[in-house]
């Protein structure tokens, strides 16, 4: 299958979520291969071969965060698993765990192989406690088979691995703000430095990767870190999890080769079969909320006429002015009857809602702009409001502990910017905005 | 931030963990290295809620006990994360996500049914304490939208159709 290659290639084999058809299907392989023939440092050295970038949103390299952790002697190290995905439009991590979750464990205990941590963390969100029942269940049966616990495949290298909740809480995706979490407070973001990888969970070294990235490690150690990095282009390695939804035809998670053209992706049959209701594209978002909205005449091409693919570079090409970032792989689509304003003071809302009120750019400025924006909206918007955006905007970006101010400042500045005429209309017709939408808007010309 | 209302208190209530409800809170406890107990805070407020349905002071403070930490520390652990209801609520709570892509596939005009159908606004419950509505932000299943939460299940592809039908099973006891 085209859109299933690596990660989600036996997706469909029934009872793939126990171990026997995991195991049938060449489940922990890449487990033996490591324990068995490879050191911790030879895994290392496959993932940063591959050229795997985190898959959480930021893209940072993998193997890299790897060699940054800290190995003082006689302190414990840690991996703990990021799945609290949260942001809006991402829902990969809970596809892949609730699928195939021994997917995730092996990809667990072999990162954890490689940073020699012998006792790690998978910390799901709260409101994913079905998942974590499955995982536990998969766990479970992990030991049994002597896949965890001591002395693993007669290796000598032990391993406990433990699920934890949180309690709903966006911010705790964050990873220090997870740690917090992890350790039973609130989720408040910590100053870095230091960085995890010297103080971490308790105060020790410890690695967050996200669920994707950790389950990449599996086929990366099995097939070898070249062949992972053959797949793709440039620094965009490999197969990444997308999750596509909005008003497309068909939406759900797909598993792409680096590289695809967003035009495939959108209108495709492997993928997404267009926009839902033979509707047209009025804008995307194509890597979670926080990242930049693309008006329809920027998603399959670039400001300069190139064909945009599915890759970190060719989503942020153009950077602010006509691109965006391909983040975590939530990819969200709006139909030409959807309203930006609206859709706007939504993703404003929910940063409002999910700032941990830790610093105050962020705290007063998200709930600032919420309100802006519910005006605008509700009709008692003025012109000046425009621009107040886009001063509170640049009040908070950078001016923040954790990127959660960055991320609720750069979708408004980018919908004002792509939309300004869509939000000047809302203002000046008020009581029609309240009726009609206001549809496309046209590709400025170029001279 | 989470929560804005008070918790609610009753200085005569008395708590008493059910044998069930020790056995899986120590199981949870186990879970983390000896002197990191705290860890085990979040799982053990879902467990009371679970069993209580909501967590009142009396029973934060029955945690703090239990895990040998200030009540302090429970509250404001409980008052940050929004799943933890600090207020009776019904026998079902519907949380209905409210987030960009759910909004795109109609979930204002589900909230807007519901409160409707069960003639109560977003955060109240109903006179005979079936149901309380609340809304919730992206609940992660954004491609199957619009969608509800209720305790560990998740219902998805919802029309208005769907959620009234879904709404008689809960009345009816067909779901538990």
């Amino acid at each position: 299958m085209k859109n299933r290659r690596l990660l989600l290639e036996h997706v469909d084999v029934p009872g793939i979520d126990g171990i026997d058809a995991y195991v049938k299907h060449g489940g922990y392989a890449s487990l033996e291969k490591a324990l068995k023939k490879m050191s911790p440092e030879e895994v290392v050295e496959e993932v940063k071969k591959s050229g795997l970038r985190g898959r959480g949103g930021a893209g940072f390299p993998t193997g890299m965060k790897w060699s940054f952790l800290a190995k003082p002697e006689g302190i414990p190290r840690y991996l703990v698993c990021n799945a609290d995905e949260s942001e809006p439009g991402t829902f990969k991590d809970r596809y892949l765990m609730e699928k195939i979750p021994h997917l995730l464990i092996e990809g667990m205990i072999l990162s954890s192989y490689a940073l020699g941590a012998n006792q790690s963390y998978i910390y799901i969100r709260g409101e994913f406690m079905y998942v974590l029942n499955i995982l536990e269940k998969a766990i479970a049966e992990a030991y049994a088979k002597g896949y965890l616990g001591k002395n693993i495949l007669g290796s000598g290298y032990d391993l406990d691995l433990v699920v934890t909740p949180g309690g709903g809480a966006y911010i705790c995706g964050e990873e220090t703000a997870l740690l917090e979490s992890l350790e039973g407070k609130r989720g408040n973001p910590r100053i870095k430095p230091p960085f995890p990888a010297v103080k971490g969970l308790w105060g020790c070294p410890t690695v967050v990767n996200n669920v994707e990235s950790i389950a990449a490690v599996v086929p990366i150690v099995r097939d070898g870190g070249d062949a992972y990095a053959a797949i793709g282009i440039g620094r965009s390695t490999g197969t990444k999890l997308i999750s596509a939804c909005g008003n497309l035809a068909r939406p759900g998670v797909y598993e792409i080769d680096l590289g695809l053209s967003v035009e495939e992706f959108i209108y495709g049959d492997d993928y997404c079969r267009g926009i839902a209701n033979g509707k047209q594209l009025k804008a995307c978002v194509p890597g979670g909320s926080s990242v930049p909205i693309l008006p329809h005449f920027l998603v399959t091409k670039t400001a300069t006429g190139e064909d945009r693919l599915m890759t970190y570079e060719s989503l942020a090409e153009g950077g602010f002015a006509s691109g965006s970032m391909l983040g975590s792989g939530g990819f969200i689509v709006f139909d030409e009857d959807q309203c930006i304003v609206r859709n706007t003071w939504n993703f404003a809302r929910f940063y409002a809602h999910e700032s941990c009120g830790q610093c105050s750019p962020c705290r007063e400025g998200t709930g600032w702009m919420e309100k802006v924006l519910s005006r605008i909206e509700h009709g008692q918007g003025q012109m000046r409001d425009i621009d107040l955006l886009a001063d509170i905007n640049k009040k908070i970006e950078g001016n923040t502990i954790c990127p959660l101010g960055d991320a609720a400042a750069w979708p408004v500045a980018a919908a004002i910017h792509h939309f300004r005429d869509e939000f000047e209309w809302h203002i000046k017709n008020p009581s029609e905005a309240q009726t009609r939408n206001y549809g496309l808007i046209q590709q400025p010309v170029v001279a | 931030m989470s929560h804005t209302s008070q918790p609610v208190f009753d200085p005569n209530e008395v708590v008493v963990f059910s044998d069930s409800m020790i056995q899986q809170m120590n199981e949870v406890v186990k879970k983390f290295p000896q002197d990191k107990e705290k860890s085990a805070l979040i799982r053990i407020l879902h467990i009371a809620q679970a069993e209580y349905g909501w967590v009142s002071v009396p029973v934060m403070n029955k945690i703090a006990e239990f895990l040998k930490i200030q009540s302090i520390e429970v509250y404001e652990v409980a008052t940050f994360y929004t799943m933890f209801h600090l207020q009776p609520v019904g026998k079902h709570v519907l949380e209905v996500c409210r987030t960009g892509p759910c909004m795109l596939v109609g979930s204002d005009q589900l909230i807007e049914h519901i409160e409707n159908k069960l003639t109560i606004k977003v955060g109240e419950t109903t006179a005979d304490g079936m149901f309380t509505l609340k809304t919730a932000e992206c609940l992660g299943g954004c491609g199957y939208g619009p969608l509800l939460q209720c305790r560990n299940k998740y219902h998805e592809h919802l029309t208005i159709e769907k959620v009234d039908a879904l709404i008689e099973q809960y009345r009816n006891g067909e779901i538990q």
